[in-house]
């Protein structure tokens, strides 16, 4: 067993080993800006019709939850308008990124590594270097960089979103009025909160798109070879996204 | 000219190429016959630089394909039209944009990409299909739209793998008359990738036979066709044993 352990781990190095190769050959491919520059607009318009009505919609029901979790264990304790910052502080530092990014990476992600996995074993990705193009700055970085910039802006919404279900929850079930729902929402608020939630979800967007554009063009074998990779895309990236945030919160809280 | 020297390709255990010598001449259209899976589309992709040598040389015009860095391999690769054996359509594009995808790196203005585009959706019977997706296309006219899309670049080079498998006679019957068409129309030197030897006595000057990993036998139609060789007269003959 501890063999196994070992060689697991072993494998698990050089995976990421390899994603870092990967990472090096993606940037020798940004200066090629004429190549990869068109193809980004594309792509943004792509992930946010993707993945912006789930985003919603985890953020929303998140939000109710949130409000009405707080008062279950505020009540009695603390004056009942604390149910305003810990929705927004919740969501902004923490649930609307990493929900977010968790459901984006079985959307994003299984996507990309589903399409390019095709791509790669239809021969496309082939005739594409025979007509001279790199592969990296035609599929990889316009995915890359589209991702990246496209979640701050869709968890900037789904934060948005979370919020306000959290306050008409308030308003409907917990006898808080507005003004002492937003008085708790800025009581504690710090710029930090916002742009640590989008910064996080930026490398949650640069991960998800790396893992399912390596994991799309490392693709074997035939349409099984396809769903395999679609499937593992979800579960590296979903693993990756869990460690970053622990990662960003050890270092940047 | 495109020389393989002492070519070696494993996969794994599996060895494919041992010792794999060809040379294409500079305006001959050569034809490599084989049997399935022995790998004549390895030979192919190692002149463009999609596989590397295990050992031995691949020369393009005196050019070491193995060793050349990516902005070599371009330059290459921008002499060098290849028709891929499933046409290798970029699925998300139409067929105007696939053939026209060749040519957005090359600095051509719009206009001449257009005229190409259009000229070599001609040469294959393909015009007024433009806006179409390549879902929407049989088999045959996936193949002449990858034809297209090698034709547009105006290569030096032709590289044909099984250019008329999967078709029905007449249909391989044009196709070949286009490999032909194309060579006298832009002067190309074409390798052909084939196991229909109807087409290879159309189209070739030449006809190389690959087997266990090594050229077989080389030389005009004729010497082919009349060869002594039994494994050579099994396969051109088609018969089981
Ligand atoms: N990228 C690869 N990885 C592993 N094995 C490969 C790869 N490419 C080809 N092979 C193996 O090499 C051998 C030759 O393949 P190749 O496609 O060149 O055959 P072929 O002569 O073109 O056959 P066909 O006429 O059926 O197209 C096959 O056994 C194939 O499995
Ligand atoms: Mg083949």
């Amino acid at each position: 067993m501890i063999t196994g352990i070992g060689r697991r781990a072993v494998a698990a190095v050089e995976a990421v080993g390899r994603l870092g190769h990967f990472v090096g050959d993606m940037t020798r491919a940004l200066p090629d800006v004429r190549t990869w520059g068109r193809l980004v607009a594309q792509q943004m318009r792509r992930i946010g019709v993707d993945s912006l009505p789930v985003a919603l919609f985890i953020a929303a029901f998140t939000g109710v939850v949130l409000a009405l979790q707080a008062s279950y264990t505020f009540t009695g304790a603390v004056p009942l308008y604390f149910v305003g910052t810990l929705v927004g502080k919740t969501m902004m530092l923490e649930l609307g990124p990493v929900l977010a990014g968790l459901a984006l990476a079985g959307r994003v992600g299984a996507s990309m590594a589903a399409e390019l996995g095709t791509m790669t074993i239809t021969e496309q990705v082939d005739a594409l270097e025979t007509l001279a193009y790199d592969p990296q700055s035609f599929l990889v970085v316009p995915r890359v960089v589209a991702a990246t910039a496209m979640f701050p802006v869709i968890v900037t919404f789904a934060v948005a979103t979370g919020i306000v279900t959290g306050w008409l929850t308030s308003l409907a079930l917990l006898e808080l009025s507005t003004a002492q729902f937003l008085k708790g929402l800025k009581i504690f608020y710090v710029f930090k909160d916002l742009w640590f939630g989008l910064f996080k979800s930026a490398t949650f967007g640069f991960t998800i798109a790396l893992v399912g554009c390596r994991v799309g063009l490392g693709t074997r074998g035939g349409a099984e070879g396809v769903g395999q990779s679609a499937m593992r895309a979800v579960v590296y990236s979903a693993v990756l996204i869990l460690m970053l945030d622990a990662f960003w919160a050890v270092v940047l809280l | 000219m495109i020389e393989l020297q002492d070519v070696h390709k494993a996969f794994g255990p599996k060895q494919v190429l041992t010792g794999f010598t060809l040379t294409v001449r500079d305006g001959e259209t050569l034809v490599l016959i084989g049997y399935s899976g022995t790998g004549k589309s390895v030979v192919l992709k190692h002149i463009v630089g999609l596989l590397h040598p295990d050992a031995g040389e691949v020369i393009v015009d005196g050019r070491m394909v193995p060793e050349l860095d990516r902005a070599e391999l371009n330059a290459v690769r921008r002499d060098i039209g290849y028709v891929f054996q499933f046409a290798a359509l970029f699925d998300s594009m139409t067929v105007a944009e696939n053939v026209a995808l060749g040519l957005r790196n090359r600095d051509l203005p719009e206009a001449e990409i257009v005229e190409r585009v259009q000229e070599a959706l001609a040469l294959v019977d393909l015009t007024g299909t433009d806006e179409r997706a390549p879902a929407e296309l049989s088999g045959g006219m996936r193949k002449r739209v990858g034809l297209a899309r090698a034709i547009a670049l105006r290569p030096r080079y032709m590289l044909y793998d099984e250019p008329t498998t999967g078709l029905d006679p007449v249909t391989a019957a044009v196709i070949d008359r286009l490999v032909v068409r194309t060579r006298e129309h832009l002067g190309v030197t074409g390798l052909v990738v084939t196991h229909d030897m109807r087409s290879a006595y159309t189209v070739g000057d030449r006809i190389a036979m690959l087997y266990e990993g090594r050229v077989r036998q080389v030389g005009t139609v004729e010497e082919i066709r009349e060869t002594d060789d039994p494994v050579v007269r099994q396969f051109i003959e088609g018969r089981p044993e």
